[in-house]
């Protein structure tokens, strides 16, 4: 059995969910690994070094260029012969072209997986988490995404693969990038922090979220959202965490005036350490929370950074 | 131009949703069932496709038990203008859906097909793009703006850590994120003209496929439950736990 991930990259090297992508495919048997891209040769070096890799695939082409479905999943599919198991993180990318992929290969997709039972049989959620599904697959080729915050990545060094060329493959040309509008942000990303820290619809109002920054500032942290918050257009919905957002795990998750609505439980409750500041005594965050502070955040906040500051 | 839009039944997304003690699945008994939030971003953007001038004709399909014409008629209260009803007594996954709509749009032509990104039952986020594949259409998933212009379409897509925006050539597939509209509520005058706009009503069988899952449920389990922790009484308490107890900061 050989899978074969799909492996994400920016100018840091192989992005946190794909290495949690690769930590799935090592349970089942070899793993190797496709860079796709224009000029990427850094990151097939780095894919070469990530431990549990034997070999990585390097489509180095201006059409893999920004990860756009159509390309990339025609050229999954000409590799799938291959494989027993195509995967990828369940990202924005992942979400865009394992599907297609799966369409091709006639094969119903495994979204989402939370745990590996064995080569057929996998653990997903369903209903924004309120269900766990132990689902098994009669499909000849599986075609699975990750979701990162459940398996603890690879880490970035330590493997010695090696590389060979994609072959090439006939693309469609029915899609273009256009542009790319990223957040610009000094913090980690959302998914990748070590802690983050979310703001409700109890913030009141964009301007607010403000008051999180220094706090964020002094621990490092990312800044997230409620769907709530999203919803009330105070913060992008690339900050929002939850089912229909992003799904983290860092170690210090830090609610501040979010009541804890299922859609955004599902979202954050694997985190290590969940703090909530809530005025509401009776939120249901309390409930999940390893440490509650009932108090007006507008209070809170300033008084945090403050207290984060002495030390 | 004639736009297809699928719609979902699922529990409505205000219930708690609770597993069957027998661990079989979730409970569906005697809950309140509606049309997938996502989905009604999608007839809302059809419907004002057509309020534009852009679109002429929204056809709403939905799949799965009878009431699923429930869900139909609430599109068509919306504005959609006809409705397909695929009955089937399988449980249909999303490769089953998107060889169905595949069948469907084959016959009725549609310039584009706007889905929701996923649907908040089994929330897979698939039945979209394995449509695009097997059309051969270009795809624009998680949507929150669309332009169209002569032969194409314009999306901007909600990604990890921003917007990007892509080009594709019509036909197309669209699936909605929150952001791209919010839906309208239906009308009482439009809800009783809806009852008389058409349904038409097929099986699997008719549209040659064979809808039998590939992923067999083997048993639905609580989720693991997190323990309420302690309050703490202000915030210089808090910071202490963290730093000397929690050690995580």
């Amino acid at each position: 059995m050989t899978s074969l991930v799909l492996l994400e990259h920016d100018a840091g090297g192989i992005k946190q969910p794909s290495r949690s992508a690769v930590a799935a495919a090592t349970k089942l048997g070899e793993v190797h690994a496709l860079i796709a891209g224009a000029n990427v040769s850094a990151a097939a070096a780095a894919a070469a070094k990530l431990p549990g890799v034997a070999k990585v695939i390097v489509a180095d082409a201006p059409e893999y260029d920004h990860a756009m479905a159509e390309p990339i999943s025609a050229l999954i599919f000409a590799l799938a012969p291959n494989y027993t198991h195509l995967l990828a993180a369940t990202t924005a990318v992942g979400k865009n072209v394992m599907p297609r992929v799966a369409a091709f290969l006639d094969a119903q997709p495994i979204s989402d997986i939370a745990e590996v039972i064995d080569a057929d049989t996998f653990v997903r959620p369903i209903y924004a988490g309120n269900g766990m599904a132990t689902v098994k697959s009669s499909d000849k080729i599986k075609v699975i995404t990750v979701r990162a915050a459940s398996f603890d990545p690879v880490p970035a060094e330590g493997g010695s693969a090696t590389t060979e060329p994609a072959p090439a493959v006939d693309l469609p040309k029915n899609s273009k990038f256009i542009s790319a509008e990223l957040s610009k942000s000094e913090r980690p990303e959302l998914t990748a922090a070590r802690v983050v820290i979310s703001g409700g619809r109890g913030m009141q109002n964009g301007d607010n979220f403000k008051l999180i920054e220094p706090i964020a500032d002094k621990l490092g942290a990312a800044v997230g959202a409620s769907r709530a918050a999203v919803d009330a257009g105070f913060v992008p919905n690339d900050y929002q965490v939850g089912q229909t957002g992003k799904i983290v795990a860092p170690e210090l998750y830090v609610a501040v005036g979010i009541s804890g609505a299922i859609q955004h439980l599902a979202g954050m409750k694997d985190s290590k350490v969940i703090v909530a500041i809530n005025k509401d005594e009776e939120a249901p965050i309390f409930q999940v929370a390893d440490y509650g502070l009932v108090q007006d955040l507008f209070t809170a906040l300033p008084e945090l950074a403050a207290e984060l500051e002495k030390s | 131009m004639k736009i297809l839009v699928p719609v979902k039944r699922v529990v409505d997304y205000n219930v708690k949703v609770r597993v069957k003690s027998d661990g079989t699945g979730i409970e569906t008994a005697g809950v309140k069932m509606s049309m997938n939030p996502f989905d009604e971003i999608a007839v809302e953007e059809a419907v004002r496709l057509k309020e534009k001038g852009v679109a002429t004709e929204i056809i709403a399909v939905s799949m799965g038990v009878p009431q699923c014409s429930e869900t139909i008629r609430t599109a068509l209260a919306m504005g959609a203008d006809r409705g397909i009803l695929v009955e089937s007594d399988v449980e249909l996954q999303p490769l089953a859906v998107a060889k169905l709509l595949k069948a469907i749009a084959e016959k009725e032509q549609p310039k584009l097909i706007i889905l929701g990104k996923q649907a908040i039952d089994d929330d897979m986020s698939a039945t979209g793009q394995m449509l695009a594949a097997f059309l051969g259409w270009p795809q624009g998933t998680f949507a929150s703006k669309i332009t169209i212009e002569g032969d194409g379409i314009t999306v901007t897509r909600e990604v990890d850590g921003g917007l990007e925006t892509v080009a594709l050539t019509l036909p197309a597939i669209v699936t909605t994120d929150l952001r791209l509209n919010e839906p309208r509520y239906a009308s009482l005058p439009n809800i009783m003209k809806a009852r008389k706009k058409p349904i038409e009503n097929m099986k699997p069988a008719d549209l040659g496929v064979d809808p039998a899952p590939r992923l067999t449920v083997l048993k639905v389990a609580e989720p693991p439950k997190r323990q309420a922790g302690k309050k703490v009484g202000s915030v210089a308490e808090l910071v202490d736990k963290l730093r000397n107890e929690a050690k995580v900061i």
